[in-house]
């Protein structure tokens, strides 16, 4: 049976280029970074060329890279390195758990939070982050795009008000790098993060931009690392993995290969909106004023179950993910979807399909064989009437 | 869109759901075109009243819904090898058969949450959600058999090889629509026997023990958890004290609340009594408990309603059967009879103890379950209790 992927902003199968340039730091130079002997500096090499291609990435300094373990432990950092009691700190109500629960815990150290809704097009507006503002806010946090949805947030208007007010801005851009171009000066942000598995580097190592002189308490202790930024020894691979991935998605966004998946996306959309009772989560009336990343189309569907929906199509050999997700045990419609003003049927209705760069016309051809029929399966078994309002 | 040959199995994390997992998994080449895909319904938040009342804070394992178990039964998913989710019902759970549940000792029954769970959430929702995602049959773990009898023309539930294991008390509810799409594949076999085809499937929790309790009550203190229950949900806890009574009506006593007490319950009625005394009958409009002696516990006839007909398609005239009034007890003989709108009369041979409303009354032809109900009232001996 075919199998289509469209769960990319889960996480992403490594690029062959990714695989071959990791390969000769596990077993070959499999030196640790910081010693002093060749095996050292062959790691360190491996390591300083990532960190310049990261650099050219951001836009940035190499000093200013910082590599890490992934998006989760950069949102952590920027917000438990950052924050003092008595401190205010504004962020959106449609970030990453990682942002949330983070702020949720320096809840206990003395930190209030602000949580700015989105409208229901699931942008932020900049003017809600400015009225929020008081004498004691030091940091923002707004993410770049969103996993759910894929909007794309203004993140340099937003730069532009932290500039004016002295406030410290961060930006999760786990789900936006390589979908985005990202350039730190232009936008204004002090910090940054990203997620390798997410664009196509392995799971466990991501990278922070940190603006220098930005006082960031490291989350982790232990040794000099990273500029004393972040303890712990180099995943060399990891890095030399993410370096490459990197070096591709500068040129993915350059050579037309965005606009091909935006493309895609399109079609897959405009043809699934045909089925009655469907639309755009992340959508203003006219789809186009909403700016999203290319390859993201989270979609609710009326008069089904979403989970049911999920593992039908996962039956069928189609992989996408639904508008809740699983925490310990208990299912929760999601919380951006929720504050976007969705009620809660549709937000357990709505279904995000995110395609990988590589995908073709060939999957998305698949998909649209697939999803009609499980729809309307599934429609026909549900006890409510066809016509209800969602 | 729906492969009738494929089965969704109701896996709780348990010996027996995992055992028939890996009975159909195996036994599905591929070339017959059966194809098997686990599910296990999540039902119930074990972390939402944790540690309120004294119910305890983390559950043990054996205990459906729990994360542990939760785990147990993908890693039996991921050894045999086939597809795995988590459906989550939770709503409809806490609809169907929490809120009744609590609705039904506010009223002073005593109810059986099990077999409303059966009725709305493993049969109706299970095969609901099996169809959903393209399976058209579902297998569970429970003993019990089903066949089609080609003579009759209905499916026919009888109980399972292993007594001892017997579930067909609360499956009594089950359509013949469910009961058509439904597999039993340890109705005969022994527990023993399952452990061991769990053994030489590989399977790691072939000794783990059986759940017990009432899944969503961790403890099984259903007083604890009707506080904490009642108390979360911003609701009153309502004022039920009353008098204690004779069966004569004459005063001796008063109680604290009528979900305290069960019909047959001895203990805690706070009554000092030369002989023992048990409740007979529990009056939710006046919060009054009627207690007596063990010989008027028996009564010799029950009313039955909300009922459900399995091996005929309904009853029509007097019949004998043999009547089970809770899951432990032997079924006794008695005649049935019709007693207006989807309501009947069973009358013993022989008087019985303690029959308890709220519960089901489940009839029995041999070993086939011709149907069941709910136990409206108990019409004991000597008449004085008739509601």
């Amino acid at each position: 049976m075919r199998r289509v992927y469209m769960d990319a902003n889960a996480t992403t199968p490594l690029l062959p280029e990714v695989m071959e340039a990791m390969r000769p730091y596990w077993m070959e130079h499999f030196g640790n970074a910081s010693s002093i002997h060749l095996h050292g500096q062959q790691a360190r090499k491996a390591v300083d060329h990532a960190r310049e291609t990261l650099a050219d990435f951001f836009n940035c300094h190499a000093a200013e890279v910082v590599f890490n373990s992934g998006g989760t432990e950069g949102d952590n950092t920027a917000i438990f390195g950052l924050l003092h009691p008595g401190d205010h700190f504004i962020t959106t109500s449609i970030e990453h758990s990682a942002v949330l629960q983070a702020a949720e815990r320096v809840a206990r150290r003395g930190v209030e939070t602000t949580f700015v809704a989105p409208q229901a097009s699931g942008l932020i507006d900049p003017m809600d982050i400015l009225r929020a503002i008081r004498p004691q806010t030091r940091l923002i946090s707004v993410m770049l795009a969103n996993n759910e949805t894929g909007v794309i947030q203004p993140v340099e208007q937003i730069g532009k008000i932290a500039a004016d007010t002295g406030v410290f801005f961060h930006i999760d851009a786990v789900q936006g790098a390589g979908k985005v171009p990202i350039d730190v000066r232009k936008i204004g942000c002090h910090l940054l993060s990203i997620s390798g598995h997410k664009m196509h580097a392995p799971k466990g190592v991501g990278a922070m931009y940190v603006r220098k002189g930005t006082p960031v308490e490291s989350l982790l202790v232990g040794g000099s690392h990273e500029r004393r930024r972040r303890a712990g020894t180099e995943n060399v691979a990891g890095i030399v993995g993410l370096g490459k991935a990197t070096e591709l998605a500068l040129h993915s966004l350059e050579d037309g290969t965005m606009a091909r998946v935006a493309m895609l996306r399109d079609r897959l959309e405009a043809e699934i909106l045909r089925l009655p009772g469907t639309g755009v989560n992340g959508a203003d009336g006219d789809a186009k004023a909403v700016p999203r990343a290319a390859n993201t189309t989270n979609i609710w569907f009326d008069q089904l179950e979403g989970e049911a929906l999920v593992i039908a199509l996962d039956l069928k050999g189609v992989a996408v993910s639904g508008g809740s997700a699983c925490h310990s045990g208990a299912t929760e419609p999601s919380h951006v979807l929720m504050a976007m003003g969705l009620d809660k049927t549709r937000a357990r209705a709505s279904l995000r399909f995110s395609l990988l760069k590589t995908a073709t016309d060939a999957d998305v051809d698949y998909v649209l064989e697939v999803v009609p029929e499980a729809v309307e399966h599934l429609r026909s078994l549900s006890p409510v009437a066809a016509g209800t309002a969602g | 869109m729906i492969v009738h040959s494929t089965i969704a199995v109701a896996m709780s994390g348990g010996v027996d759901s995992s055992t028939v997992a890996a009975i159909l998994a195996r036994g599905t080449s591929g070339a017959g075109g059966v194809s098997v895909v686990g599910l296990t319904l999540q039902l119930w938040d074990q972390t939402r009243l944790a540690g309120k009342h004294g119910i305890p804070e983390a559950p043990k394992a054996g205990r459906c819904c729990s994360l542990d178990d939760v785990y147990d039964a993908r890693r039996v998913a991921e050894h045999l090898g086939i597809p795995y989710y988590v459906v989550n019902h939770e709503e409809r759970f806490e609809r169907d058969v929490v809120r009744p549940f609590v609705d039904e000792y506010l009223h002073g029954r005593t109810p059986i949450p099990c077999s409303l769970c059966n009725n709305h959430l493993k049969f109706d929702q299970l095969l609901q959600t099996a169809r959903s995602i393209g399976a058209g049959r579902i297998a569970t773990g429970h003993y019990a058999i089903n066949e089609y009898d080609n003579g009759r023309g209905r499916w026919i539930l009888k109980r399972p090889v292993d007594r001892a294991k017997d579930q067909t008390y609360f499956l009594f509810g089950l359509t013949q629509e469910q009961l058509s799409r439904t597999l039993f594949p340890l109705g005969r076999m022994t527990k023993p026997e399952v452990r061991e085809v769990a053994r030489r499937s590989g399977l790691a929790l072939a000794e783990k023990p059986d759940s017990q309790e009432i899944c969503f009550i961790p403890g099984g203190d259903y007083k604890q958890f009707l506080t904490a229950y009642l108390e979360e949900q911003g609701e009153q806890f309502p004022e039920t004290a009353g008098e204690l009574v004779a069966s004569d009506g004459e005063v001796i006593g008063r109680h604290e609340g009528i979900f305290n007490f069960t019909v047959g319950q001895r203990k805690g009625l706070g009554v000092a009594s030369p002989s023992p005394l048990y409740v007979l009958n529990i009056d939710p409009a006046n919060h009054r408990v009627t207690v007596g002696a063990d010989a008027e516990l028996a009564s010799r006839t029950l009313r039955a309603n909300r009922l459900n007909w399995i091996s005929i398609p309904e009853l029509t005239a007097p019949m004998r059967v043999q009547a089970k009034i809770r899951h432990r007890h032997e079924p006794a003989w008695a005649t049935l009879e019709p007693a207006g709108d989807d309501e009947v009369i069973a009358t013993f041979d022989e008087p019985q103890r303690a029959v308890t409303p709220g519960q089901s009354a489940v009839f029995y032809d041999g070993d086939e379950v011709v149907g069941g109900g709910w136990i409206k009232s108990a019409n004991c001996d000597t008449m004085r209790h008739a509601q």
